[in-house]
């Protein structure tokens, strides 16, 4: 079980509120996602959760119990950091079994739960080896059985992967994800890429400043953004977001339409524009559009590949269906 | 840089440097080893002018012989061992309670400092005379505020009064070293351990203590070097007498109070081979600790 309930919970380090007070719910078995830029206090709520921090006003429940004053060992919480935090003098092994000696089980169960978690990880031929003799992806490896081995209510992942290469977060999320799917136990991740929240979460959780701005499923977030933050922030590449005599045409203070979302023609269309820089991935292109009325370049998704180039003449239409309207103080008119 | 040009242009470019240390580490050892096989003795007329007359290795069996050698190995040995247990006990100790955040921070860690600069022969006075002397010493003030007959350190607790001195002199030096190597700990090493429901003590026993492995080596190699050699302590306070005179000090005596070059040199073979197993001993250690 790991249902934890925020309260009114707040953070101050002297005058610098962090976290003013915020009321969250995280249901048991859920893979919920903390994301937002850097120092918008995303850490620093992981930190109160899991006990490393006090908190200055306000209550962390877990399962219903009170766990606001509880140290951070008894709260039954497992935490993978960023650095991944093994100890480089201890084996593998030794690293994984820590918690479990700490807890004095007894040596053989210790080594039971041990070859369980490497045998789970991919880690059983390297139990014998010191961390730094590991690769970057099998030390996170060893930091996630650390982790297991406790068998905890919760997982905490303070910004796992982002120590690691491109091609190999890619892997570890997968095998975060799939280590979610297979244990059912309640997660905590906290990341600044918005790719990571939209691809492993059942929840996610975006902030700003200490502030909840929307909490939702990734296609919530994508489909209906709450307000200009959100919808800037969420999705791959930006969404647009278009203001002045163009917004006002569709009757709010400024429209959203995200680049998958906009035809292209070289005849006739909404907007008129010339190309800028393209970048070809292959099974997409995009380009970047300077419209006539546009201060922003406008950023257009294509499928494939298409024959287009620097300085060619397009007209774009957008699809008035997927436009999202913000109004005035940058929220959703509906 | 390695191209077979720039590896002879580094030898020789080095060369100035190698030859200095080589000849003014190879004059006095020849000399030594020299001497030690000659009868020496400047105050019956012997002199390098005269020639020496050559006695086999009979300096080396009287030196051994001699009712105060194993008496002054025991003594240097007691008083290194003591030393170095002492600092580096207290040297982690302080250097945890210097790596807390607390006012005037930068303050206090120079005044811990600061006995490493004063100069041996100052601070075994001030000892010596400030805090251990039996009638106006601050100690004999403190005994007998408390009713206490006050202790004639010097002579009735000479060694540890040495270890006590040479140990003040030597803990900055320690804490120094054990405080840099405590704060490049990793915050996050400790916060995991505690995640992982270590008490506070058992942090220090699997995380704090391992971490210092190869700082607390290099502290006791180097305090080594030189606790060996200690002798302005020993010169200003006991003179050698109450079970003091470690093997530096009975070289001293031998070549400079008995005026036998001969018997000297003898003893500063030995002192050479002590150093040695000790190093020996050491290296093997740092060797294991340096190699992960």
């Amino acid at each position: 079980m790991g249902r934890i309930t925020l309260e009114k919970v707040s953070k101050s380090f002297g005058q610098v509120d962090v976290i003013p007070p915020l009321d969250l719910t995280i249901e048991d078995g859920e893979f919920v996602v903390f994301v937002g830029p850097s120092g918008c206090g995303k850490s620093t709520l992981l930190r109160l959760i899991a006990g490393l921090e006090d908190v200055t006003s306000g209550e962390i429940r877990i399962d219903g119990t009170d766990a606001t004053g509880v140290p951070p060992a008894k709260r039954g919480l497992a935490m993978v950091f960023q650095s991944y935090a093994l100890y480089p003098h201890m084996s593998v092994r030794k690293n994984i079994a820590f918690p479990l000696r700490m807890a004095g089980m007894d040596a053989a169960e210790q080594e039971r739960r041990v070859t369980a978690a490497a045998a789970v990880l991919n880690l059983t031929d390297y139990l014998d080896r010191r961390p730094g003799q590991l690769s970057g992806g099998q030390r996170q490896r060893v930091a996630i059985g650390r982790a297991i081995v406790r068998e905890p209510a919760a997982f905490l992942f303070d910004e796992p992967l982002s120590n690691l290469d491109a091609a190999l977060r890619v892997g570890m999320r997968l095998e975060i994800s799939e280590l979610h799917a297979r244990l059912r136990t309640t997660m905590i991740y906290v990341t600044h890429d918005q790719v990571e929240a939209m691809t492993m979460a059942d929840k996610i959780v975006v902030l700003r400043a200490g502030n909840i701005e929307q909490v939702g499923t990734p296609l919530q977030l994508y489909r209906s953004p709450r307000n200009l933050f959100v919808a800037g922030f969420i999705g791959s590449p930006k969404m647009n977001l278009i203001g002045g005599a163009i917004a006002a045409r569709h009757g709010a203070e400024t429209i959203g339409i995200r680049p998958e979302h906009i035809s292209v023609s070289a005849e006739s269309g909404d907007w008129h524009g010339t190309v800028g820089v393209s970048e070809h991935l292959g099974s997409d292109t995009f380009f970047h559009v300077t419209c006539d009325g546009i201060p922003d370049p406008v950023t257009v998704r294509v499928g494939g590949e298409v024959d287009l180039h620097y300085g060619d003449d397009i007209w774009l239409s957008p699809d008035t269906s997927h436009l999202h309207r913000f109004d005035g103080q940058g929220l959703r008119v509906a | 840089m390695a191209t077979r040009h720039s590896r002879s242009a580094a030898r020789l470019m080095m060369a100035p440097a190698v030859i200095l240390l080589l000849g003014w580490m190879l004059v006095p050892l020849t000399m030594t080893l020299y001497f030690s096989f000659k009868r020496y003795l400047p105050m019956r007329g012997d002199s390098l002018e005269r020639g020496l007359d050559w006695v086999g290795f009979e300096n080396y069996a009287r030196f051994i012989g001699s009712s105060s050698f194993w008496p002054s190995v025991q003594a240097t040995l007691l008083i290194v061992g003591g030393v170095l247990v002492i600092t580096v006990i207290l040297g982690i100790l302080l250097a945890i309670l210097l790596d807390q955040p607390f006012w005037g921070q930068g303050i206090v860690r120079i005044l811990v400092i600061a006995p490493f600069f004063v100069m041996p022969t100052v601070s075994a006075l001030v000892w010596k005379n400030m805090m251990m002397d039996p009638v106006n010493g601050m100690f004999a003030h403190l005994w007998r505020f408390f009713g206490a007959e006050p202790v004639s350190w010097m002579s009735d607790a000479s060694v540890q009064s040495i270890i006590l001195i040479v140990s003040w002199q030597w803990l900055p030096f320690a804490t120094l070293i054990l405080l840099t190597a405590i704060q490049s700990l990793d915050s996050e090493q400790l916060e995991a351990a505690e995640m992982d429901g270590a008490p506070v003590l058992a942090r220090f026993f699997y995380i704090i203590l391992p971490h210092l492995g190869r700082a607390i080596t290099i502290v006791i190699l180097i305090q080594t070097i030189f606790l060996l050699s200690i002798f302005a302590e020993i010169f200003v306070t006991t003179g050698g007498s109450f079970g003091t005179r470690t093997l530096t000090y009975l070289i001293f005596q031998r070549v400079v109070d008995s005026q036998n070059i001969g018997l000297g040199s003898a003893g500063g073979v030995y002192a050479i081979i002590l150093a040695n197993i000790v190093a020996l001993f050491l290296m093997r250690i740092v060797g294991k600790n340096l190699d992960r």
